[in-house]
């Protein structure tokens, strides 16, 4: 099936999140959409699969014009779609998923056999492994993921849409897709892949348009270079790289050990976590999203139910301890979704900026609040954080996601600190932000505040890490330096000790992360096959 | 409404359990990492049932075991014109009391022992507490009456009388529930129900246009109730609690202005008949319950069985349940979100207007002002009680329709019990069900949530 | 140290959540709007219970007879039916002017002033609830619960003057503070709704009343109706205004509350907590706010004003415990709360309008015969109609309903 896009617009108000967008994808072809995070390819990808209208423009299905009013018509024209968030209910099962919108009935009763049968069909013929009666939030998310693609098959989808769907998985995970991908292609299947994500977008494309801020701004091969590519999508010569200093580690002053976090279902989220983190050294978590990061940074900082362990700040116990007794001990927490947990949307800029800090004797004066400090508290922190909003009084959810986290990432630096840690410190912040946040981090860690880093996104662990520690099913797969390749991270995050790649003789890969640190001075790490890596370690 | 916050996806970790589900992906790791395994999974400790439960058997211990009645508690099985005859049910108080005793502690001390190992009280040993506790109750508190004797399918065929309307607000409230829509309006339904019964009812002389008008008149409030929680997207519980205030104000007002100076035009609507099926219905205790019903008796246990089946057995009940659970993921398969919510919760009208047309069509002949005096949070209560399944909301509501009735049945045979504490019943449980017995009772995840497309 | 060598420059972000998609104006909007948005809801839902009162009126059923021969009778007979009754309404609310004296003109605004006293505490209880996210139904359960422990303390006891009183809206107050703790403490322990909760609680609260006008210890001596003894002399509130008026000292405590819940939650770091809360859990929560003693703290606010609200009705207007001395006031005082937007001078007002209908709903009950329940449906209709989005609102605003469900309740009250 021939798809095409015609100059398609698409506006919010006065806000354009795609403009004359032209888009041909070829029977029996990837072709790969390649932008950055809100550069509109989600926005395009809704409107050719109906969820949205679009404002101009036309989509041709092999040659004839169509309109959707919904999914429904677009899945009638043979397109399918696997957003990113996984569009599954998760209390069903298999066949109850990929049942619902296109059930068969018998007699007025639900015939959930005949959908099993093409479940099997379809499991067997491109070696998927699923079962068609397990639970869907039982699953893996790798198999939730092919139950996702089941969905548009069972549907007779002849083009694909696949929304970030990497995201999610491990690189073997990733692996596997790819493989699947390019399986679903030679069955005469059309592909239309988004991502953001150069090397698996070179590996499998056959076709690669680039679009920036609502436009396609090039259309090219896969043989094209990563940096042609990288430079194609954010518009000028990027460097991620932060001019730091070496670091001066002091004497250690985070001292996680033995942590274990168990879930609600009883899940163990963490699982004997150590790890140590001295003053003046970033300490950045690696791994993919999942995999226990965003509990360590919770079990840290109060959050979490049934840790157990030591998390030792300067000597002193955590664990066990109060939010506010944790922020009291000196600890700054920039948390993951600053939406849901860093900010409170309808208050005001200034309100926001004392969230965790109103009990302060600066803000307040027994049960009152001083509000002319926290105005003045404000003003300055607008000021030296350059946070562009109307005025202080705006409620916070009105800013741009940039001008949120730097609300956070004021608030947090306002006071002195003994640990800052801080997740996805710049997700969904412009490329302007993400420089300066990254220049306050490390600009905290030259003061001598030992800082714990949580990301996903490798960029963001090489620019700031001094020391990397990967993530895998809530253990640490090994602590190993920042200049560590991404291949060999990239096999940790799948579940690798750093002594399995690195080989045997590696010492600061101990599955179970017993960290070295700058106070951990007899790992000479002479197999790093990186040197500039064992310099910094020794 | 959920009675808890559905936990965000990422905090659970998505692989969990992984090893249940058949069919996992090919290992992670060619070379077979012992490290790449799934999480381990560990039990996680939860108080909260073993002391529900010995707070229970603690009540047990002082009323039915200390304070237990000594003497010959009886319960008359067969009626006078009934097909046959059973032997009457008697028990001595003291020696049932403390065997009531006895089961609860043992279940409690199972209850702490599969606390202490992270696990849940298996369903038998709940419903095994359950029996026990009322069946203990229901001879201590029979056996300390002036006269302990007691029919009991008296006390059973009453239960289902009252307990009819109960059984129709909670399914239609159910309906609303399971797409998504919270429905805090069941008591407007059922009062506007009852009352276009007996309006339309008394003008055409019909109690079948009576039921029809109380149909009509119910989806009216849920038409309403729709439009503004489902198209204008206002907060689901405001609409339905300031719906209940509109419906009572309006009947009221209209009763006092129009039904009450014209009864006879106005408010006397004829009766729908009762069938009794021949000879079935002369069964001791089960006769009555099940044969021996008004047109509307007999509509609960076909509607009961409808739509249990439709919910879990047809295309629509599929669509439903996903709607209430995951609205965005039905609306990416073409399910059309809002048109299946707004048809739910008017077709969840048209049930709790049967329970309303009860009371002026079947139970009483006539309307007076707030008549259903709070049964429509009753009906929410099962429907909660029950955990949003068809059979578990009839089960509550007729463990309510029992306990109401056995407050009037008590008061005749002279109880030393007041009968506000047995009128308390229904609401205690309640409570002790939302705050942990049933232990997670979850409700549809996108219950009370509007739907919006991004 | 310079990691460019490891990392290509690559510098998608991965997973950008959705962008927080709320237009800078919405707030503005809804706070220009909310003033004549208010206003045209009174005015229509008057409208409406005007419509509703004339074709329920003997003469208009009379002249709709012949409507075809003379419509114009029909016409003016309606409005005279609505006009007539909302005259009655008007006189009893706020002044008559068939008064012979000053004292008998202005009578009616005091009898607004008394009945909107219990309207005013019990809707800053429901208010204070709302905007720490929680939706208390319970303030009817709460004001009984508040009423008989006061009215236990002013029959019962005997103290000196002032002590008396102060001792009677303690015990007010703590009664309903308990029954609200309840709720609160239960849903911190165990995340019950508390929808379902103060349901619940309102029914058992009732009951128990109910129970205990049946003991010796609440009943009046020689009487076996369900009625307790007077509150002695010393345990009610002054008249404000002369023996001539029922307006009581409650009524400014009512102003005193609304003035120290504006305080509470604009100006105090109990307030912001409770805000913090009741916008975003979970931020309050990472931000050290404990959010589950923000539940218990706010309930028990909620219900120590909701228990003043029973402390102006029996130690203001009623003298003594009955089952019906909550009459509907409790469950008025969450259209009061909505229709003042769960702002603490919002309610205020609010429940001085409510006030004026349920006292001039008694005129004109006696007036014009119109029946007293024409005053639920306007006010239901009111805040159903504050609700409604196309009387003013854009599509626009409706985004906003999109965000966060932690903060549905005040979400709700926005909208």
């Amino acid at each position: 099936m021939r798809l095409e896009l015609q100059s398609i617009t698409k506006r919010f108000g006065s806000f354009t999140a795609n403009e004359d967008i032209d888009l041909v994808v070829e029977p029996g072809q990837i072709h790969c959409l390649l932008g950055e995070n809100g550069a509109g390819k989600s926005t395009l990808m809704n409107v050719l699969y109906g969820l949205y209208r679009p404002t101009e423009g036309r989509i041709l299905v092999d040659g004839s014009e169509v309109s959707f009013k919904g999914p429904g018509d677009a899945m009638a024209a043979g397109i399918g779609m696997v957003h990113q968030h996984f569009m599954l209910v998760p209390v069903f099962t298999v066949a109850e998923n990929v049942a619902l919108g296109a059930e068969s009935t018998r007699g007025g009763a639900l015939d959930l056999e005949t959908t099993r049968r093409r479940i099997r069909e379809i499991s067997h013929r491109y070696g998927f492994h699923v079962d068609p009666d397990a639970v869907v939030e039982d699953l893996p998310v790798g198999v939730q993921q092919r139950v996702e693609i089941i969905k548009a098959l069972v549907r007779e989808a002849e083009v694909l849409i696949l929304d970030e769907p990497t995201a999610v998985l491990t690189p073997k995970e990733t692996d596997e897709l790819l493989r699947i991908m390019r399986e679903l292609r030679e069955s005469g299947k059309s592909i239309l892949f988004i991502s953001h994500k150069l090397r698996e977008v070179k590996e499998v494309s056959d076709v690669i348009t680039v679009i920036r801020r609502g436009r396609v701004v090039g259309q090219t091969s896969p043989e094209a270079s990563t940096s042609e590519l990288a430079a194609l999508m954010v518009g000028r010569d990027v460097s991620l790289t932060v001019a730091k200093d070496e670091a001066e580690p002091g004497e250690c002053a985070l001292d996680v050990s033995g942590l274990t976090v168990v879930g609600d279902n009883g899940v163990k989220l963490l699982d004997d976590v150590s790890f140590q983190v001295a003053r003046g050294e970033i300490l950045a978590v690696a791994g993919v999203q999942g995999n226990g990061q965003t509990e360590l940074a919770e079990a840290i900082l109060g959050l979490r139910e049934r840790a157990t362990g030591s998390v030792r700040l300067a000597g002193k116990e955590l664990l066990g301890r109060s939010v506010r007794q944790v922020l009291d001990a000196g600890v700054g927490f920039v948390p993951e979704d600053r939406s849901t947990d860093g900010l409170v949307g309808p208050f005001t800029v200034s309100e926001n900026l004392v969230l965790d800090l109103y009990g302060d004797d600066r803000f307040s004066r027994g049960p009152s609040l001083r509000r002319g400090e926290i105005a003045a508290n404000a003003r300055r922190a607008v000021e030296q954080f350059d946070v562009r909003t109307p005025s202080i009084d705006a409620p916070v959810q009105t800013l741009s996601g940039g001008n949120q986290q730097k609300v956070v990432i004021a608030r947090e630096l306002s006071r002195p600190l003994e640990l800052l840690v801080a997740s996805q410190p710049t997700r969904g912040v412009d490329v302007g932000s993400i420089e300066f946040i990254h220049e306050q981090i490390v600009a905290e860690r030259d003061k001598g505040v030992p800082v714990l880093i949580v990301s996903t996104e490798l960029d963001e662990v090489y620019a700031l890490a001094d020391r990397i520690a990967v993530f895998f099913h809530g253990r640490i797969m090994g602590v190993v330096g920042p200049g560590t390749p991404r291949d060999v991270l990239g096999q940790m995050m799948a579940g690798a000790t750093a002594e399995e790649v690195l080989g045997g003789a590696q010492r600061h890969g101990h599955p179970h992360g017993t960290g070295h640190g700058a106070t951990d001075p007899q790992d000479p790490n002479p197999q790093d096959p990186n040197p500039q890596d064992t310099k910094e370690q020794a | 409404m959920s009675s808890k916050h559905p936990t965000p996806r990422h905090d659970q970790a998505p692989w969990a359990s992984g090893s249940t589900a058949a069919g996992v992906a090919p290992p992670p790791f060619e070379n077979e990492l012992s490290t790449a395994a799934a999480n381990e999974v560990v039990g996680v400790r939860s108080w909260r049932t073993p002391v529900v439960l010995a707070l229970l058997s603690l009540v047990a211990l002082a009323l039915f075991g200390f304070n237990a009645p000594d003497n010959r508690v009886g319960f008359r099985v067969s009626e006078a014109g009934d097909l046959f005859r059973v032997p009457d049910l008697a028990v001595h108080g003291v020696v049932w009391g403390w065997l009531t005793v006895a089961v609860l502690v043992a279940v409690t001390a199972l209850a702490l022992l599969r606390a202490r190992a992270g696990a849940h009280l298996p369903r038998w040993a709940v419903l095994l507490f359950g029996f026990f506790f009322v069946s203990g109750f229901l001879v201590w508190v029979v056996g300390s009456s002036r006269t302990p004797d007691v029919s009991l399918s008296g006390l059973l065929a009453g239960s289902v009388a009252l307990a009819i309307p109960l059984i129709f607000g909670s399914l239609g409230g159910l309906l609303c529930e399971r797409s998504g829509v919270v429905n805090i309006a069941i008591e407007g339904q059922l009062l506007f129900g009852a009352f276009s019964a007996a309006v339309a009812g008394s003008l055409s002389g019909s109690a079948w246009v009576g039921l029809l008008a109380a149909v009509v008149g119910a989806a009216l409030v849920s038409l309403v109730l729709a439009v503004f929680s489902i198209t204008y997207k206002v907060n689901q519980v405001i609409v339905g609690v300031v719906l209940n205030v509109l419906v009572s104000g309006l009947t009221g007002f209209l009763f006092a202005t129009v039904l009450e100076p014209n009864a006879s035009v106005f408010n006397a609507p004829p009766r729908l008949p009762r069938f009794a099926v021949p000879v079935l219905s002369e069964i001791p205790v089960l006769g009555p319950i099940l044969f021996d019903q008004s047109v509307i008796g007999y509509l609960m246990y076909a509607v009961v069985a409808l739509v249990w089946f439709a919910l879990y057995r047809t295309r629509w009940g599929l669509r439903t349940r996903a709607v209430g659970e995951h609205p965005k993921a039905a609306d990416t398969l073409g399910v059309k979100v809002n048109a299946l919510r707004f048809r739910n919760v008017l077709l969840g009208g048209v049930v709790a207007g049967l329970g309303g047309a009860f009371y002026t069509l079947v139970s009483v002949s006539a309307f007076t002002r707030d008549m259903t005096s709070g049964a429509g949070y009753i009906a929410l209560a099962a429907l909660i009680f029950g955990r949003w399944n068809p059979i578990g909301a009839l089960l509550a509501s007729l463990l309510f329709g029992f306990a109401s009735n056995l407050q009037s049945i008590l008061s005749f045979l002279g109880t030393p019990v007041p009968s506000q504490f047995l009128a308390m019943l229904p609401y205690v449980v309640t409570i002790l069900a939302v705050a942990g017995l049933v232990g997670s009772s979850r409700g549809p995840a996108a219950s009370g949530q509007p739907y919006t497309k991004e | 140290m310079s990691a460019t060598d490891a990392a290509p420059a690559a510098p998608g972000r991965q997973a950008a959540p959705p962008p927080t998609a709320t237009t800078p104006g919405a707030a503005r909007r809804t706070w220009t709007g909310s003033a004549l948005q208010s206003v045209l809801a009174i005015v229509a839902a008057l409208v409406l219970g005007g419509l509703l009162i004339a074709l329920t009126d003997d003469r208009v059923v009379e002249t709709a007879g012949y409507f075809f021969a003379r419509p114009g009778d029909m016409v003016s007979a309606m409005w005279a039916a609505a006009s007539s009754a909302y005259e009655a309404m008007f006189y009893g609310a706020v002044y008559n002017p068939n008064g012979n004296t000053l004292g008998q003109r202005v009578y009616p605004l005091t009898e607004t002033l008394t009945v909107a006293t219990p309207l005013i505490l019990a809707g800053l209880g429901v208010a204070v609830a709302f905007q720490a996210g929680l939706f208390n139904i319970g303030a009817q359960g709460q004001l009984l619960i508040g009423a008989a422990l006061a009215a236990y303390v002013g029959f019962a006891w005997e103290l000196p003057v002032g002590v008396h009183l102060l001792a009677v809206i303690v015990a007010g107050a703590l009664g309903g503070a308990l029954w609200g703790a309840v709720v609160g403490l239960l849903k911190a322990r165990t995340g019950a709704h508390e929808v379902i909760l103060t349901i619940m609680l309102n029914y058992i609260a009732l009951n128990l009343v109910a129970y205990l006008l049946t003991r010796p210890a609440f009943l009046r001596p020689g009487s076996s109706n369900p009625v307790s003894p007077q509150l002695a002399e010393t345990a009610m509130f002054p008249k404000l205004l002369g023996e001539q008026f029922r307006l009581h000292w409650g009524f400014a405590l009512a102003v005193l509350a609304t003035v120290f819940v504006a305080w509470l939650l604009q100006r105090s770091t109990v307030g912001f907590e409770l805000r913090a809360v009741g916008a975003n859990p979970r931020a309050a929560r990472t931000a050290g706010i404990s959010v589950t003693r923000g539940f218990v703290v706010v309930m028990v606010l909620a219900g120590a004003l909701a228990g003043l609200a029973g402390v102006a009705q029996v130690a203001g207007t009623e003298r003594a415990l009955t089952a019906g001395v909550a009459a509907s006031f409790g469950f008025d005082a969450i259209t009061v709360a909505l229709l003042g937007r769960s702002k603490p001078w919002g309610t205020f007002f609010a429940g001085l309008l409510y006030g004026a209908f349920r006292a001039g709903g008694v005129t004109m009950q006696s007036m014009t015969g119109t029946n007293i329940d024409i005053v639920l449906v306007v006010q239901s209709l009111i805040v159903l109609f504050i609700a409604l989005p196309p009387l003013l609102r854009t599509g626009r605003d409706r985004a906003r309903s999109r965000r966060g469900r932690g903060s549905a309740a005040t979400e709700g009250v926005r909208a």
